[in-house]
């Protein structure tokens, strides 16, 4: 590829309006993505669906199309197919597409990787059938797929939405087990007169509550001890709820409490991360702009911390601005002139995540395990290991790699590390800060020889 | 060869291609997402892990947990990455039972 101006990582709707935004601003832009098409996991395929299932969906989803739009002009190399597995100084990104390695160049990189679902490890999540509710969102998007016996477990408005568009797609799900309590909606109260500056979003909130109730679906709230049950495959989830025992037979279960930025590319190349404790996770610091501690590197979107899909956009935007005038593309009182009604706008729209993270905490039991529940999925480590690794002296998430292999999977920790630092972290009596993070290396993704050795290196040489 | 899928699909139209599955034929439906339309054709087992011989499946359908792995031409693909191709010869990946 030949030499760009800035280089963005992901085509959900951060990365789609940081490029949109950039390219406007007359800078040559490489847009790389995993996905076969534009969208991100909130927009998924959402060119090629958005007529089929624009009803079930909603029109939250539908205007993706306009960010899609957007990316494609003049001055924005739209790469798909694109899986990032390493980022040099300078900078310098290399993925693979379509079984060859190749690598862009340009001084300016904006990471818009997205959100991950925050891990859920309860027993029996492993099993087939049990996936996040983000996974059986993507399944419906892309696909056009509906699991016909479904249970739902977790907390968050995720849930709801799901629970929705099964509802109006005419197979809803068979129970939605809840694990936010009343104390928690009672305590998100003090966010109220916040979340109401953003009062749009509290009204589609309860306008899908709605159609789930008046769909019957029965709810049970503040569940504890959730459990999967099932030889080969799911076959049931298991909880207490209202002081009972109950257990409901189903063939998937979605689980859900909550996304997480997925950090490790910019982790990666060594941007400074802090806890969140009202989000529970682990974010990159950035600036007002999202710019980071690594010259030139800005992060935008749910990969800067939990914002939703219009902060994203907004996010994407201020970070293309910041972008190009620092490479003179853009005068500075232009810059500023354009950010301010971004800056209020992302204010706006931000205003009710307070309340959400206080009303729909994650499942407390899923931050701190059983002794016996797995939680590397990888390499089948279960939280009694790393407890185990702690009483021997281990007091971060590096040298539990030693102990028993956590994190050392394909998944490279995606799904493990943030439960083994609270893991760590509660049994040594230290702070997540204090007990860090995996380091994360490259390659970020798996990439084969065959991949390297088709590398086209005509780039290298140009850059060089 | 469709067994009982636990899903339900909206769109049935689209032209169909066949792929191998541990060497049974199953009809999907081209260009859609591997790791969807198999789950749809009723696979639930996608491999076993190689530390203790687990069953898998599909889990996050976005290529972050890698649950979803299978091999097609010797190589250990993320299905969820994937789409339908006539005439692609997948393998489940057999666990290890144990050793690594």
């Amino acid at each position: 590829m030949n030499q760009h101006d800035v280089i963005v990582v992901g085509a959900g709707p951060a990365g789609m309006a940081a490029a949109a935004t950039a390219a406007g601003a007359g800078l040559r832009v490489a847009l790389l993505d995993e996905q076969p098409r534009a969208g991100g996991q909130i927009y998924r395929d959402v060119d090629r669906v958005a007529d089929r299932r624009g009803a079930i969906l909603g029109a939250d989803f539908t205007e993706g199309r306009r960010l899609t739009a957007g990316i494609r002009r003049d001055g924005i190399d739209h790469v798909d197919g694109a899986v990032v597995w390493a980022i040099e100084d300078g900078f310098r990104v290399s993925f693979t597409r379509d079984g060859c390695a190749a690598q862009a160049t340009a001084p300016k990189l904006i990471l818009a990787t997205g959100a991950l679902e925050r891990p859920m490890p309860v027993p029996g999540w492993t099993l087939p059938g049990v996936m996040m509710a983000g996974a059986g969102q993507i399944l419906l998007k892309q696909s056009g797929m509906l699991a016909r016996r479904a249970v739902i477990v977790g907390s968050g408005p995720l849930l709801y939405l799901i629970a929705a568009q099964m509802v109006r797609a005419g197979t809803p799900p068979l129970a939605l087990v809840e694990t936010q309590t009343r104390g928690d909606l009672v305590r998100a109260g003090r966010h109220l007169a916040g979340a109401l500056r953003g009062a749009g979003y509290l009204a589609k909130g309860l306008k899908m509550l709605g159609e789930i109730v008046r769909a019957r679906v029965p709810r049970h709230a503040g569940a504890t001890d959730i459990a999967i049950v099932g030889d080969d495959r799911a076959k049931a989830v298991t909880f207490r709820s209202g002081g009972r025992s109950r257990s409901i037979d189903c063939d998937t279960v979605f689980l859900h409490h909550g996304v997480v930025p997925n950090t490790q590319a910019a982790r990666s190349i060594g941007v400074a991360h802090r806890w969140d404790a009202d989000q529970h996770c682990f974010v990159p610091i950035v600036d007002a702009w999202g710019a980071t501690d690594v010259d030139g590197v800005f992060i935008a979107g749910d990969s800067a911390g939990i914002g939703g899909a219009e902060v994203a956009e907004i996010a994407g935007r201020i970070a293309a601005l910041k972008a190009a005038a620092d490479l003179g593309r853009l005068a500075q009182a232009d810059r500023d002139r354009q950010a301010a009604p971004l800056r209020r706008q992302r204010d706006r729209q931000s205003a009710v995540r307070p309340f959400l993270d206080a009303a729909y905490p994650p499942y407390a039991a899923a931050l701190s395990p059983a002794d016996t529940t797995c939680i590397c999925r990888c390499e089948e480590v279960t939280a009694g290991d790393i407890r185990t690794a702690a009483g021997l002296g281990c007091i971060g998430p590096n040298q539990a790699k030693a102990f028993g292999r956590a994190g050392m999977g394909p998944c490279q920790g995606r799904y493990c590390g943030l439960t083994v630092t609270a893991i760590l972290a509660e049994a040594n009596g230290r702070t997540p800060d204090e007990t860090g993070y995996f380091r994360i290396r490259p390659p970020l993704k798996p990439v084969t020889l065959g991949e390297l050795a088709a590398m086209d290196d005509g780039d290298r040489d140009a850059a060089e | 060869m469709k067994t009982a899928s636990p899903f339900l699909e909206l769109d049935t139209a689209a032209p169909q291609g066949t792929v191998w599955f541990d060497g049974a034929p199953l009809d999907l439906p081209l260009g859609a997402n591997l790791a969807a339309a198999l789950l749809a054709a009723g696979v639930a087992v996608f491999r076993h892990t190689p530390a203790t011989g687990a069953p898998r499946g599909p889990f996050c359908m976005m290529g972050a947990c890698f649950d979803c792995l299978v091999e097609i031409d010797g190589v250990a693909r993320q299905a969820c990455m994937l789409e339908v191709a006539d005439g692609l010869r997948i393998t489940r990946p057999r666990g290890g039972g144990g050793q690594r």
